[in-house]
């Protein structure tokens, strides 16, 4: 069922793939407003980077993952899915992957845009996909939960970020501190610490999300 | 539809209510297995609100019901797999052709998905010419068509209609006739709510009346009190 689950996710995105690109592009928009913030101090722009990226991809996060569920919502066909009946677990993890790997493509994509912008390359190339896979992982598990939370509100564009925002404090710290040492130089080798905190904080929310959504969707 | 309890549905003074506004009262309900209900009442009286209580896609705020023997609380998946819905909404991914609405649910379900196997479904709802075009791309009749496909898919033995007449022109009207017939030959107990009394009255055996989320009257449909005709929300009905 989460193979179904999965198709029928990937199905959707690769259908509304345009909506991917819009979202890049604000992500991409994002960065380049984070450097005029900063101005012509290379220094400086290097040593944001990782942040700014971050905080880029978090923005875009908000928008990506609650576009997810607009299919979903549309006619209610995820209500229809529910009483087939596909099992509630399953239907997150599809939207959860989903959802992870629309992040991390976002969170890849905008490391090039990064470099131009900010001159903040690095030979460490494996490592910063690590990173990335990490922390999309630990953004995607609970905004997917939320955004099937607030899909049906009124304000949801604004709710999204409001309950997603605290939650994921942790995590966009731990990746955006890995990905600076990836970016600056890592003399204490501190990268794996933070990585294996990242790792925590993914397993805990993958784990506890999987089993709050069938409350969350269920009447 | 060997094994099958005597009754397909056992409700007992389910409550519904939306808000402060009960939507259902006291509704308490014995179908027999196979037959084929109609259920109606003007508008707002509680017709979907009850199949979508008996489907489990809402919960009743107060009362008991067991569908195909299975309690709709305590057993709510079971009661799934023996219940397909056809309601207000179509169910549908709009980004979708009609075919990939149709594998993504077989995939569910476990069935075949293949365009071989779904064809002759789209075939029946007159959609075949259609399978590869977007939902999005469909008139609000063509929705109903597939939906009604989607719901055949399932092959449910509690079949719950919610005006599946809506939005048809008349070999759609013709289409959902025959799909009774099928139903009924193959066994399956159907819950359908309409406003067309006439064509209920002639396709259904039973009739249940709702008047402001109260069973007012359920007996045989060819019996159906000509005060069921709702008042002036009646017109055109």
């Amino acid at each position: 069922m989460l193979l179904a689950a999965l198709r029928k996710d990937f199905l959707l995105q690769w259908r509304t793939r345009a909506q991917v690109l819009a979202i890049l592009i604000f992500g991409a928009t994002s960065l380049l407003l984070f450097s005029f913030a900063i101005g012509p101090n290379a220094l400086a722009l290097r040593q944001h980077a990782a942040g700014f990226l971050w905080l880029a991809l978090l923005l875009s996060s908000t928008l990506s993952l609650a576009e997810s569920f607009q299919a979903e919502m549309e006619q209610r066909a995820l209500e229809g899915l529910l009483l087939l009946p596909a099992s509630a677990r399953a239907l997150y993890y599809g939207k959860a992957l989903a959802n992870w790997g629309q992040l991390a493509f976002l969170g890849l994509a905008l490391v090039p845009v990064m470099i131009v912008l900010y001159d903040a390359g690095t030979t460490n190339i494996g490592a910063l996909v690590g990173i990335i896979l990490l922390g999309t992982a630990g953004l995607s598990a609970p905004g997917t939960l939320y955004a099937a939370m607030t899909s049906q509100a009124r304000a949801r564009q604004t709710l999204l970020p409001l309950l997603l925002f605290p939650l994921v404090v942790p995590v966009l710290l731990a990746s955006a501190k890995a990905t600076s040492l990836i970016i600056l130089g890592d003399p204490m080798g501190q990268v794996r610490s933070w990585s294996l905190l990242l790792v925590c904080f993914d397993l805990i929310y993958w784990s506890l999300c999987g089993l709050l959504f069938g409350r969350v969707v269920e009447d | 539809m060997t094994d099958q309890p005597l009754l397909a549905v056992d409700a007992s003074g389910l409550c519904r209510r939306y808000g402060r506004r009960w939507a259902l009262v006291d509704v308490s309900l014995r179908v027999p297995t196979g037959t084929v209900v109609m259920v109606t009442g003007r508008n707002g009286s509680g017709k979907s609100t009850l199949l979508r209580v008996l489907s489990t896609a809402i919960r009743a705020d107060r009362g008991t019901a067991r569908l195909a023997g299975f309690d709709l609380r305590t057993a709510t998946q079971k009661v799934r797999e023996h219940v397909a819905l056809l309601s207000h909404s179509s169910y549908l991914y709009e980004a979708l052709s009609a075919l990939e609405n149709m594998q993504v649910e077989a995939r569910f379900l476990g069935r075949d998905s293949d365009r071989k196997a779904l064809l002759p479904l789209l075939e029946e709802v007159g959609l075949a010419h259609r399978a590869d075009d977007s939902v999005e791309t469909f008139s609000a009749g063509m929705r109903k068509r597939l939906s009604l496909a989607r719901t055949l898919l399932q092959e449910a033995s509690v079949v719950l209609l919610d005006e599946p007449y809506g939005q048809l022109d008349p070999p759609g009207f013709r289409l959902v006739d025959s799909l009774l017939d099928r139903l009924r030959r193959r066994g399956a107990t159907v819950l359908m709510a309409t406003h067309l009394l006439e064509r209920g009255s002639e396709l259904c055996d039973l009739g249940v009346v709702l008047e402001e989320g109260r069973l007012q009257w359920f007996g045989p449909a060819a019996q159906l009190p000509s005060h069921a005709s709702f008042g002036p929300a009646a017109e055109g009905n």
